[in-house]
């Protein structure tokens, strides 16, 4: 994280314990891209052994929402932070909720990855190719935050649109696949779900970057149009 | 267990993620926002220039107070935020080598013209210091001392002026069954009050506050400070404060003072969430700008 952000206290602790706060969001956030990966991997690729690693790994992405959680709690009943550092804190607080619901997803897709059927040659294509976009996303908004980028931020979420138009083309392609043929339907089923989580994690990549627009700019643009919200960010005060 | 959370939500039947934009964020009500524009304006300083002297210790500074609200100054010591506080009830004329520039209007008329009965003023604007310095004298005698200073000796008068000032003080339960003792017998906090309750006692307008919860204990400070929450109902407050903790849980709006200058003023939530000049961010995250 940007030295500026965290760094020049007069307390040299006080700096720690914010940088402690960032560098533990990213690692937790290197575990959730981790744990789509995989859970992609073990859907696609038809790896179940891969899956149960996914589905057993989620409490360690849980363990540390809670440790992340109680140390922001410390921070602000010990330091009083204001300003940008309280920004930081509650950005963080914010951050790790839907990280840790990102990995609930991923969880979700590696429990679909232990049963998957494929309905049909192809089917996995597009799924694999809105994952890569999907992970992109979860990438640049963890970079976003790591770098304070607000540009980052705002393609994240112009990327969220994007990929819903993708989920909501799948659908229609898995509609006609069950059509045709009602014994892809069980597979068509598992594959929406996991379709479904990853427009989910779109979902929550796109709040995090909200929530760095937050963080370096001061200025809430959740519930904004993409419109609205570069509007917002770009209308810089200082 | 997780199939059927994830049934509950199926895909086919919800909603894309489509429902964003103005209709949603007209429902999003803003955080409550102290708005100066608003504001009925007590005080204005208008282009103040302060000497010592030589040196210049306020700069260009112009800013407006609101009635019935909680002003702070903050500002790492020497920035000029006890010196433009004493501007507000001329305290600085007592101070060998003052001149002062610029004008403060205090409802509308420069408390720096010609004429002005600087007595009368300081009846308007009343000051507490950061030491208790209750006279001594009883407790009752230290309230009704204002009074007594403009002829007031009618006993019932005095009475009901030094009850009402101690209940507005929030020190009359306190001391209502010793008001013959001596102030001085009193906590450092109950002092503190005390010299409020003698303050209020002549009905000023505006209430000058030099870190008044300086000198004083956590409990007495927060009591100090659920009285000043009390007093905006009647009076216009004007606090002091190293303690930025403090001005951010009682003022509506903050004044960040560096090296002479005004460097921001706003409302107390914008200023501690999200300043707009670095030098207030890094003074009021504990950084050295």
């Amino acid at each position: 994280m940007d030295k500026n952000r965290v760094g020049q206290h007069i307390s040299a602790e006080f700096n720690n314990e914010l940088a402690d706060i960032a560098s533990r969001v990213l690692l937790m956030g290197g575990m959730v891209e981790q744990q789509i990966r995989d859970a992609l991997e073990a859907l696609v690729e038809g790896n179940q052994k891969l899956g149960a690693v996914v589905v057993s790994n989620d409490h360690r992405v849980n363990a540390l929402e809670v440790a992340i959680d109680e140390e922001c709690m410390q921070v602000i009943a010990r330091r009083q932070p204001a300003a940008g550092d309280l920004r930081l804190v509650v950005t963080a607080i914010k951050v790790i909720t839907d990280l840790e619901r990102i990995g609930d997803e991923a969880e979700g897709i590696g429990h679909v990855a232990l049963t998957y059927v494929p309905p049909g040659p192809g089917a996995n294509m597009e799924l694999r190719t809105m994952g890569r976009h999907v992970s992109q996303m979860v990438r640049n908004a963890l970079d976003a935050f790591a770098r304070t980028d607000v540009e980052l931020a705002l393609q994240v979420a112009r990327d969220e649109e994007m990929v819903d138009q993708e989920y909501d083309s799948l659908v229609r392609q898995l509609i006609t696949y069950m059509m045709e043929d009602p014994r892809t339907i069980s597979g068509t089923i598992q594959l929406l779900w996991a379709a479904r989580a990853l427009e989910r994690i779109a979902d929550h990549a796109r709040n995090i970057a909200e929530y760095i627009v937050f963080l370096v700019r001061g200025r809430d643009v959740r519930h904004l149009t993409v419109d609205q919200m570069e509007k917002a960010a770009r209308d810089v005060r200082r | 267990m997780y199939l059927n959370s994830l049934q509950e939500q199926s895909p086919m039947n919800a909603a894309p993620s489509t429902n964003r934009g103005a209709g949603l964020a007209a429902l999003i009500p803003d955080a409550p926002k102290m708005d100066l524009e608003k504001e009925e304006i007590c005080l204005e300083v208008q282009n103040l220039n302060l000497y010592y002297g030589g040196k210049r210790a306020l700069k260009d500074v112009s800013l407006r107070v609101a009635r019935n609200r909680v002003t702070a100054f903050i500002g790492p010591s020497g920035c000029g935020k006890s010196t433009l506080l004493r501007c507000f009830n001329r305290m600085n004329d007592l101070v060998d080598g003052c001149r002062v520039e610029g004008s403060i209007l205090l409802n509308g008329q420069d408390i720096y013209a010609r004429g002005i009965n600087v007595a009368q003023l300081r009846r308007q604007v009343g000051m507490v210091f950061q030491k208790p310095n209750p006279f001594p004298k009883s407790i009752y005698e230290n309230v009704a001392y204002g009074l007594r200073l403009q002829g007031v000796n009618n006993r019932r008068l005095l009475d009901e002026v030094v009850e009402r000032s101690l209940r507005g003080a929030a020190l009359w339960d306190e001391v209502k069954d010793r008001l013959s003792d001596s102030a001085l017998g009193l906590s450092g906090g109950q002092q503190q009050r005390l010299v409020i309750a003698r303050a209020i006692a002549i009905e000023p307008e505006v209430l000058l506050l030099d870190e008044p919860a300086s000198a004083l204990d956590p409990i007495s400070t927060l009591k100090i400070e659920e009285l000043i929450y009390e007093l905006k109902e009647n009076y216009t407050i004007v606090i002091v404060t190293h303690n930025m903790q403090q001005a951010a849980r009682v003022s509506d709006y903050t004044a960040f003072m560096y090296l002479g200058e005004l460097v921001e003023f706003d409302d107390t939530n914008t200023l501690f969430t999200n300043p707009a000049t670095k030098q207030t961010e890094d003074y009021v995250t504990g950084r050295y700008g």
